[in-house]
């Protein structure tokens, strides 16, 4: 047994994995918006999740025109950029946090930030932040030959998705070349908390794990700790995205000690149903 | 020089939906099924002779088409120079070029079984049109529009909702056009089994660019056949206005393989050429991917979608779509801008002079006819495509004017 950390950022989202097996539970991975409400608090934030149980983490990264997302999360994109947010500061916040811990972050970000930046040069500065991978929710296996080659190069995981929507053969090839984990998207339709978890989704999990190997992790309407559960329950963990997001909206005046104290115990509430 | 013949300028997109390097499909993974579905659907159709047939009765008898080719002859004079020609999309049914798109989609839509519409608009006419072939073929219609527009666009507001559909005023972002193709995005995400989107321009996931050019390409078509009979000629030059570019690329794309026509798309040159001031994406812009496609993007340095300003509702956009830059970047068609203060100027003098009133839209592809005719011999021909009629927007340019509702205190 080495104490030195794995290299690449794959290799550490599958250490995270494989530690979770050993102990015999699912990972949980909430979703924070960089910047929202400031970019300081957001590296708090990132030390409390994984303080509370989180597995991993996706930070969100600001888009002006965020078409896969529902209110709650572009309502925290648009108060974070109205901020003066900028992406060098979203690197440099992603750096804080990765020094601090050890839990794999991965940035949530649109591919028309990533291709106006250029790929290379922004695969560069997600590693030199540390950062574990990306899930780029609006980029189609059609045209990520690009991208997938860049973060092979650089060991950094580049998270594909599926939806319910999305043909079987198709879902196949998608999952195929997932890396770090698949997403698969629970409902059609934008992110944002719902009640229910959707019939059939337990048999589509059940069959992405006979077409790939890398751990599936659902989301997109998940915020219960017993949704939770039930995700956990067939899957290798769930994504908890705007309920996160609006717990820390709501929460904009709070003091940041106590604002911190209740992200954890919502998390951990999350965290130990993963169980 | 390269012979131009080797590979015609018209021979695009590709199978990705690749107009050189622009177009493709940026989307969620939940939308690629759709497109699939859609890109299926219109091969079919486009082979299909009774589809063909179908659409040309409606556009004759519904629309009204052809629609004529008119010497402008006082605002011609005005210029002193070379002749000006309108192609008159604004005696189509509805007002504007618009339906056109919205027939050929909705007869997709019944094609695939999906009897739910969405839409985005701008200035409304999109959305009137998309209404009107709604309440045409009986299917259910949701209007996204910007709470700005509504605002501006009172008149379209009405009319949709006279013929049924349902207007909802998007209150996110800069609350205009690029807001409502988000949020009528955001609804088709969890619509998309049941639902069409009918895009109302040029712009957006392949196949949409290429879908919305061909049934506009019925503009241009016609323009062409009009001009060698009324002219005995090709015209010299083309020009009509481009905001995300659906009149602009119907009316070209039949030109774009005769290199003896210029063409000439007029962006909307807002207050000024600083950042904010405008809409101009081929003017200003650089490329960047939004609503799908990668395409000239009014943009910061981040990637993040710029605010723009334009008097006109219709050009009120940060983008454009991906043909528009390709034929950019080869040369073959020439961008420009003109303000806000031109185009109403324009409206005037065509209002005052050809007892038209056009479109704001319009107006700017107007403004730099009558400029441009004034430099060029008689010999000379300008078509403009008239894209659209100015009745929505005379509230909204009395209040500019600062004049009453009734237009009293407009100089006699």
């Amino acid at each position: 047994m080495t104490t030195t950390a794995p290299a690449t950022g794959i290799a550490r989202i599958e250490a995270m994995f494989a530690a979770h097996r050993a102990a015999g539970r699912k990972a949980l991975a909430p979703f924070v918006t960089a910047g929202d409400p400031d970019l300081d608090t957001t590296v708090a934030v990132l030390a409390a999740l994984a303080r509370s149980g989180a597995g991993l983490c996706e930070l969100g990264v600001p888009y002006s025109d965020p078409i896969a997302d529902g209110p709650v999360i572009q309502a925290s994109y648009t108060r974070a950029l109205g901020k003066g947010l900028t992406l060098a500061g979203v690197f440099d916040a992603a750096r804080r946090a990765t020094a601090a811990g050890a839990m794999p972050i991965l940035a949530m970000a649109s591919y028309s930030l990533i291709f106006r930046r250029g790929i290379d040069r922004f695969v560069a500065d997600a590693l030199a932040a540390g950062l574990a991978g990306f899930v780029v929710p609006d980029l189609p296996l059609e045209e990520s030959d690009d991208l997938d080659a860049a973060c092979r190069a650089a060991g950094l995981a580049l998270v594909r998705l599926v939806t319910p929507t999305t043909p079987p053969d198709r879902a196949a090839a998608i999952a195929r070349k997932s890396t770090g984990f698949l997403y698969c998207v629970s409902v059609a339709g934008v992110t944002g908390a719902r009640t229910d978890l959707p019939a059939g989704l337990v048999d589509r999990v059940r069959w992405l794990k006979t077409q790939t190997d890398v751990p599936i992790l659902v989301g997109f309407g998940i915020s219960s700790p017993e949704q939770v559960r039930a995700v956990a329950a067939v899957a290798d963990g769930a994504i908890v995205g705007s309920a996160l997001v609006k717990l820390l909206a709501e929460s904009a005046t709070t003091p940041r000690d106590a604002l911190l104290a209740e992200v954890g115990r919502f998390v951990a509430d999350l965290a130990a149903a993963c169980g | 020089m390269a012979a131009p013949s080797a590979a015609l300028v018209s021979s695009v997109p590709d199978a990705y939906g690749r107009f050189g390097r622009y177009g493709g499909r940026y989307v969620p993974e939940t939308l690629s099924a759709a497109l699939d579905q859609l890109e299926h659907a219109y091969a079919e159709a486009q082979a299909d002779p009774a589809f063909h047939a179908e659409l040309d009765g409606l556009l004759s008898a519904f629309v009204g088409r052809p629609t004529p080719l008119l010497f402008a002859k006082r605002l011609t004079e005005h210029a002193g120079g070379a002749q000006i020609y309108f192609k008159r999309e604004d005696l189509s049914h509805t007002g504007a070029h618009k339906i056109n798109n919205t027939l050929g989609q909705a007869l997709l839509a019944i094609r695939m079984g999906k009897r739910r519409i969405i839409a985005e608009t701008g200035a409304g006419q999109h959305g009137v049109a998309t209404a009107t072939a709604c309440a045409r073929f009986g299917l259910e219609c949701v209007v996204y529009m910007g709470a700005e527009d509504v605002r501006r666009q009172a008149p379209n507001v009405r009319n949709m909702r006279f013929m049924g559909a349902e207007v909802r005023p998007v209150e996110s972002g800069s609350r205009t056009l690029r807001d409502a193709i988000n949020e009528a995005m955001r609804d088709w995400m969890g619509s998309v089994e049941t639902t069409h989107y009918i895009i109302g321009s040029v712009v957006g996931p392949h196949p949409f660019p290429r879908i919305v050019r061909d049934f506009q390409s019925v503009i241009g078509r016609e323009t062409v056949e009009q001009c060698r009979r009324q002219l005995g000629r090709l015209p010299d030059a083309v020009v009509a206005c481009v905001g995300g570019g659906s009149n602009a690329a119907g009316m070209f794309y039949p030109f774009v393989d005769h290199h003896d026509v210029r063409l000439v798309g007029v962006e909307a040159g807002g207050r000024s050429g600083q950042a904010g001031d405008h809409a101009a994406s081929l003017s200003y812009g650089s490329p960047g991917i939004l609503h799908g496609s990668l395409s000239y993007v009014l943009q910061d340095q981040d990637g993040q979608t710029a605010d723009v300003h334009s008097v006109s509702a219709g050009l009120d956009y940060p983008g454009v779509g991906p043909e528009h830059s390709y034929w950019r970047d080869l040369g073959r068609v020439e961008y420009t801008s003109v303000t806000d203060g031109a185009a109403l100027d324009a409206f005037d003098l065509v209002a005052r002079r050809e007892g038209v009133l056009p479109a704001l839209e319009t107006s700017h592809a107007l403004a730099w006819a009558a400029r441009e005719a004034a430099a060029r011999p008689p010999s000379e021909i300008i078509v403009v495509c008239l894209s659209g009629r100015g009745d929505k927007d005379a509230a909204e340019i009395a209040r500019l004017r600062g004049l009453a509702a009734d237009g009293s205190g407009v100089r006699a």
